[in-house]
């Protein structure tokens, strides 16, 4: 394998929404270079590979931003940082509009004003966003672009992020990248925990298979604090194409009903995590299956349903029109999916000052990685890669490169190309992977316990994870695609460590389903502060902060 | 879910296998377009809205309910039309115009 060494000013992970708008941001504002590292390619990476239906964070006529950041603290059940969700919606329009002039198409009235979906949404059409944005890029000189490169470590040096190691996920090259800041803005973490339908369409999941938690391992590895892993996402979904329910529930009204015709919602409330938790319940306690009533919407709804999701999921009208039942004859049944580690809709991810830095020196975190900043969906990634994007231009000023030496470039390419030498081992990668969605469901709260689980449970999970991590090391690659995959399953693995550590340590039911602890079945005011955690040589350290209220702001110290 | 391709159709151009988020689509030795691994699709379509001949189509698993109908689009510029067959016969069309926002 080659060793390639490149260097740039500024080095962005992840060519999403977050990553791509940090780069144009930076070009724009400014003559520094920047590079944007891409596991997959950028036209059609990540969450939004399919397109979105809604831009879902927008402040209304009539609205403030202090409404939006009121709004995702009281979801979050206190346990947010007004401070990052203050900061993100000052910026929610201005980013939008940018979106618009980039190219998006957004549903406008006859005045010109865009058409609202409630209080925080705005209707687009949203199927070629990644292409729109990818698009832009192109149009900057200053920005390089490597796809198909996987990101597997930061150089860091004397506590300062210097760079970071990739691999081609295609050909035979490791890549060394020296820069003087590093914005992380990779997904985040999809397949911990056993799919809904774990078969032939175990990667029919909500979020993307491919992220895979490589932007939160890089950072727990590298000593970066973290926090709020244990407020996991679960989403509430279609059954069996696990598209979204949004566009149904609020594009036609259509309410949450059991199986006898009644309208839930309202016994268990409506935060995000309470709408999952009264579909459980339901179906626990004898009610299911739940749906999305539907039945009776008119031949010209059902036709812009089956428009709505080709632009965003598919699956969902092929299904309608296979089956022959289409919305308007049979309601739409819904599921809860598999537990998500991802701060762009619940609060886990780095620990962030306002201006995105994490507790690592020249290392930023923007969009789905960033945490503390929950409901940030599209336009919060935009915001937060702006945000970023300004925070690593002025740390920049007055920084030279630092130079990654020949011994650490050495001991980074033994550590991440042994899989290549490895000669046996009794389990491929997908035994191994397989095995710890099934402890994670087993025993750290999946589908299968109803999301719940317990201090004795959890132990288990533990050790079992760490078995796991133990004969993950004796994997064999045959090649970089491999080697990929490898990566790829490391890094869940340790995200799924940390997790049941912040699980474990949040000894309350603050948010039902999301964090069911049956030991604990109740809200504690105690538990009223953010749970983070530090890694140092593998073993992980437990932090309690207290809430940073509204008017005060996290700032890291030396 | 998955992709299916047909490999007749298929006129080896490499676009679909450019655009996959799972970089999952490559071209064999004989140049054609194959997935490595089938169970591995996430199922966003980016690929077949590359293909230029219709080589690639979107199905359900029969363990979601799939029926065994496929799914694929047609790219015409702002247009687009999504063709779902069975059997490769024709069963709905549905055109999009890219210049149109969803009314939900």
């Amino acid at each position: 394998m080659q060793v390639k060494k490149l260097s740039t000013d500024i080095l962005i992970i992840g060519g999403g929404t977050a990553g791509i708008f940090a780069g144009i941001t930076i070009a724009e504002e400014s003559d520094a270079n920047v590079l944007i590292l891409e596991k997959a390619y950028i036209k059609r990476s990540g969450c939004l590979a399919a397109g979105v239906n809604a831009l879902n964070a927008y402040i209304c006529e009539g609205q403030k931003p202090e409404d939006y950041a009121n709004y995702a603290m009281n979801d979050a059940h206190g346990i947010a940082r007004y401070d990052l969700l203050l900061s993100m919606s000052q910026k929610l329009n201005s980013v939008t509009k940018k979106l618009e002039d980039l190219g998006l198409v957004i549903l406008k009235d006859e005045n010109g004003k865009y058409v609202l979906r409630g209080n925080r949404n705005i209707k687009i059409n949203g199927e070629n966003i990644k292409p729109i944005l990818a698009k832009a890029v192109e149009n900057h000189p200053k920005i390089s672009v490597m796809n198909g490169v996987n990101a597997v470590e930061y150089a860091v040096k004397d506590g300062k992020a210097i760079g970071a190691y990739g691999v081609s996920v295609n050909n035979n090259i490791f890549y060394v990248i020296e820069a003087k800041a590093v914005i992380c803005a990779t997904g985040g973490a999809a397949g911990i925990y056993r799919p809904n339908n774990p078969g032939f369409s175990r990667h029919k999941m909500w979020y993307p298979p491919f992220n895979t938690g490589a932007g939160y391992a890089m950072g727990i590895r590298a000593g970066a604090e973290m926090t709020t892993f244990e407020m996991r996402f679960i989403a509430l979904r279609c059954k069996d194409t696990i598209a979204p329910t949004g566009t149904i529930a609020q594009g036609v009204g259509a309410r949450q009903i059991n199986s006898l015709g009644e309208d839930y919602g309202i016994k268990y409330g409506f935060t995000t995590s309470q709408r999952v938790y009264g579909t459980v319940k339901e179906n626990i306690e004898g009610r299911g299956p739940c749906y999305l009533e539907t039945k009776g919407i008119s031949q010209e709804q059902t036709a812009d349903l089956y428009k709505a999701y080709l632009n965003m999921a598919p699956s969902q009208t092929l299904k309608w029109i296979e089956s022959g039942k289409s919305p308007d004859v049979q309601n739409v049944e819904i599921e809860g999916t598999e537990p998500y580690i991802i701060g762009g809709h619940t609060a886990s991810g780095y620990w962030v000052s306002d201006d995105r830095s994490t507790s690592i020196k020249g290392l930023y975190a923007a969009g789905d990685v960033a945490g503390g900043c929950p409901q940030k969906y599209v336009t919060g990634a935009l915001a937060e890669g702006e945000i970023a994007a300004h925070s690593a231009l002025s740390y920049i000023k007055g920084q030279t490169l630092t130079s990654i030496s020949d011994e650490d470039i050495d001991i980074q390419f033994r550590k991440s190309t042994k899989y290549l030498n490895n000669t046996h081992s009794t389990y491929s990668i997908n035994d191994l992977e397989e095995a710890m969605q099934t402890i994670m469901d087993t025993y750290a709260g999946g589908i299968k316990t109803n999301y719940q689980y317990n201090q004795i449970q959890l132990t288990v999970a533990s050790e079992k994870i760490n078995e796991l991590i133990q004969l993950s090391e004796k994997l064999t690659a045959k090649n970089t695609r491999d080697l990929t995959k490898i990566f790829e399953l490391k890094d869940r693995l340790e995200v799924a460590r940390v997790l049941i550590k912040h699980l474990e340590s949040r000894k309350e039911t603050r948010w039902h389903s999301f964090a069911e602890n049956t030991d604990y079945p109740q809200e504690d005011d105690r538990y009223l502060v953010y749970i983070n955690s530090t890694t140092l040589n593998g073993e992980t350290k437990m932090i309690f902060r207290p809430l940073i209220k509204e008017g005060q702001k996290h700032e890291h110290i030396d | 879910m998955s992709i299916l391709i047909n490999q007749n159709k298929c006129i080896g151009c490499g676009k679909c296998t450019v655009v996959c988020p799972g970089n999952l689509v490559h071209l064999t030795k004989d140049n054609k377009a194959k997935i490595s691994n089938i169970k591995d699709c996430w199922g966003c379509c980016s690929c077949l809205k590359e293909c230029l001949v219709g080589a690639l189509k979107l199905f359900l698993g029969a363990d979601v309910g799939g029926q065994g109908y496929t799914l694929y689009a047609k790219d015409k510029g702002d247009i687009s039309d999504w063709i779902i067959e069975e059997n490769e016969t024709p069963k709905a069309k549905i055109t999009l115009n890219k210049k149109d926002a969803n009314k939900y």
